[in-house]
């Protein structure tokens, strides 16, 4: 089992969600984030000129079998990207084990 | 008597709608600060509506209005004393209403010098020593002044004009506001090697609202400034001074646009305001075209004045200084420029005018703040600061159901 873990575009989300689905990820959590990054958004407010590198992001988190690592990446890296600096980051790591709570059952199975 | 009650009917609408005003300056001023603040900036718009309605019964009218006096000072007693006819209220009082509009009216008015202060010291300035201030400010200040024009004091006497208070309401909550931002220093974090920083509002919804607020209850500020419901002259009043305020925004807009490069709304929004105020000293004398025109002229000057406060390094949140004061000011002027009263000598009434203001506003202002600053301090510990008025002078939190950014 694999974690997947992306850091997007909030603007991007819902292209990302639809590609998941396209690829049979029907299942995972997310959550906004703010962060620092190379990307710098400039800002006038009242007359002043300013630029703050705290950006604004949607973090998700997929946990799926190995064999839709692949599958499930290339989804991400074709719906998310812009080109733009800024993009975000996938993230991949092991899992090591996985329960469904309601019937204690273990394994990959629980991902179904 | 028909008449009478027309107008006084009038006059208690316009006192409802300079009311609801004290929710749009609350508005205003919580949506340009931050949310650590917003609790602090509400009570004490909360306590200067309450205790300035009190002190104007208690002093405060009879201060304003003392009736045959020496064009200075004068006091006509303690709490409020109704005229009698026959046992029951003096309707002969005025034409344009009873007494007790009247007093209700004028109370409205008072306690909004004190809101201006508010916004100017907003996130820095301990809650004890603001709540002293307002009272004396609101309680004997504001009286005083006000009834040097229309207490029929020595100002009225010199032809000084001032309809319904571009000096004698807002630019002596201009000055004092002015004078509190330079004794209390600026907030942490507003200037960094000298150059100004943004920090940005937490609400820009809200103050969009407040400014609409007070925008409606300029129908009443300067509408009830006729002091009866007179058709022509209402009707005209409520003409310029919604022109001047549209004057006032679309130019403020235009100018910070291309300035820099930025269709800024809270400029916008100052733009408003900039143009009520503008408007106010002669909304009763200024043909459209004259309001258009003090308006667009007060919107230009809103966005250069608040830049210059920056430079000064005065830190003023909401921009009050350059609305209240500076337009005030400039609308002051204006009636000697534009309009039926227009001519030198008028100019230099007007002049006069916002001189005298200007020094018992500045002297009294700086005597009560210096006087609380060194014995108990006006400013808010750093760590207060930083984490909130709202924490440790209310133990409050504005919106405890949902995070936002803390900063």
């Amino acid at each position: 089992m694999k974690k997947i873990e992306a850091i997007i575009r909030k603007s991007k989300y819902r292209a990302v969600k639809e590609a998941l689905h396209d690829v049979g990820i029907n299942f995972f959590s997310y959550w906004d984030v703010t962060g620092q990054g190379h990307e710098k958004e400039g800002h006038v407010y009242r007359g002043i000129t300013y630029s703050t590198s705290d950006i604004q992001r949607r973090h998700l988190s997929i946990v799926i079998n190995d064999e839709f690592e692949e599958a499930t990446i290339k989804a991400i890296l074709s719906s998310a990207a812009t080109g733009e600096v800024g993009d975000g980051k996938i993230f991949v790591s092991d899992i090591q084990d996985s329960y469904r709570i309601r019937t204690g059952e273990k394994g990959g199975d629980t991902l179904k | 008597m028909e008449l009478l009650t027309t107008n006084n009917v009038w006059m208690m609408i316009c006192t409802a709608l300079v009311f609801f005003m004290h929710l749009g300056f609350a508005f205003l001023e919580i949506g340009l600060t931050r949310q650590k603040n917003t609790i602090n900036i509400l009570f004490k718009n909360i306590f200067i509506i309450t205790t300035g309605l009190l002190l104007y019964c208690l002093l405060g009218f009879n201060l304003m209005y003392p009736g045959e006096f020496n064009g200075f000072l004068g006091f006509a007693g303690i709490g409020l004393d109704a005229p009698l006819a026959g046992g029951t209220l003096d309707l002969t009082y005025n034409q344009g209403y009873t007494y007790w509009t009247d007093f209700l009216f004028q109370g409205m008015f008072a306690a909004t010098a004190a809101t201006i202060v508010s916004g100017a010291v907003a996130e820095r300035m301990k809650i004890g020593p603001f709540m002293i201030f307002t009272i004396i400010y609101v309680g004997l200040i504001y009286p005083i002044a006000g009834s040097w024009k229309w207490g029929g004091g020595f100002l009225d006497k010199l032809g000084f004009y001032d309809f319904a208070g571009s000096t004698l309401v807002h630019s002596v909550g201009g000055w004092a506001a002015l004078v509190a931002v330079w004794l209390l220093g600026s907030r942490i974090g507003k200037f960094k090697d000298g150059k100004p920083q943004a920090i940005t509002g937490h609400n820009i919804p809200l103050a969009t609202a407040g400014v609409i607020i007070l925008w409606l209850g300029w129908f009443g500020f300067n509408g009830g400034s006729v002091l009866s419901a007179d058709p022509r002259l209402t009707s005209l009043t409520l003409v310029t001074t919604c022109l001047a305020a549209s004057a006032g925004g679309v130019v403020a807009a235009i100018v910070s646009g291309v300035l820099y490069k930025n269709l800024d709304l809270t400029m916008f929004l100052n733009g408003i305001l900039g143009g009520l105020v503008g408007i106010t000293a002669g909304a009763d004398q200024m043909s459209p075209t004259d309001a258009i025109l003090i308006g667009s002229i007060a919107g230009a000057i809103i966005i250069f004045a608040v830049s210059s406060i920056d430079k000064l390094k005065l830190d003023d949140p909401v921009g009050a200084i350059a609305v209240h004061l500076i337009c005030g000011i400039w609308g002051t002027l204006a009636v000697g420029i534009f309009g039926t009263l227009a001519g030198w000598n008028q100019f230099l009434s007007q002049l006069i005018g916002v001189g005298s203001y200007a020094i018992i506003c500045i002297v009294s202002t700086f005597i009560i703040l210096f006087t609380l600053k060194k014995t108990v301090g006006i400013r808010v510990s750093e760590k207060e600061e930083l984490e909130g008025l709202d924490n440790h002078e209310h133990g409050m939190n504005a919106y405890p159901d949902f995070r936002l950014n803390e900063h």
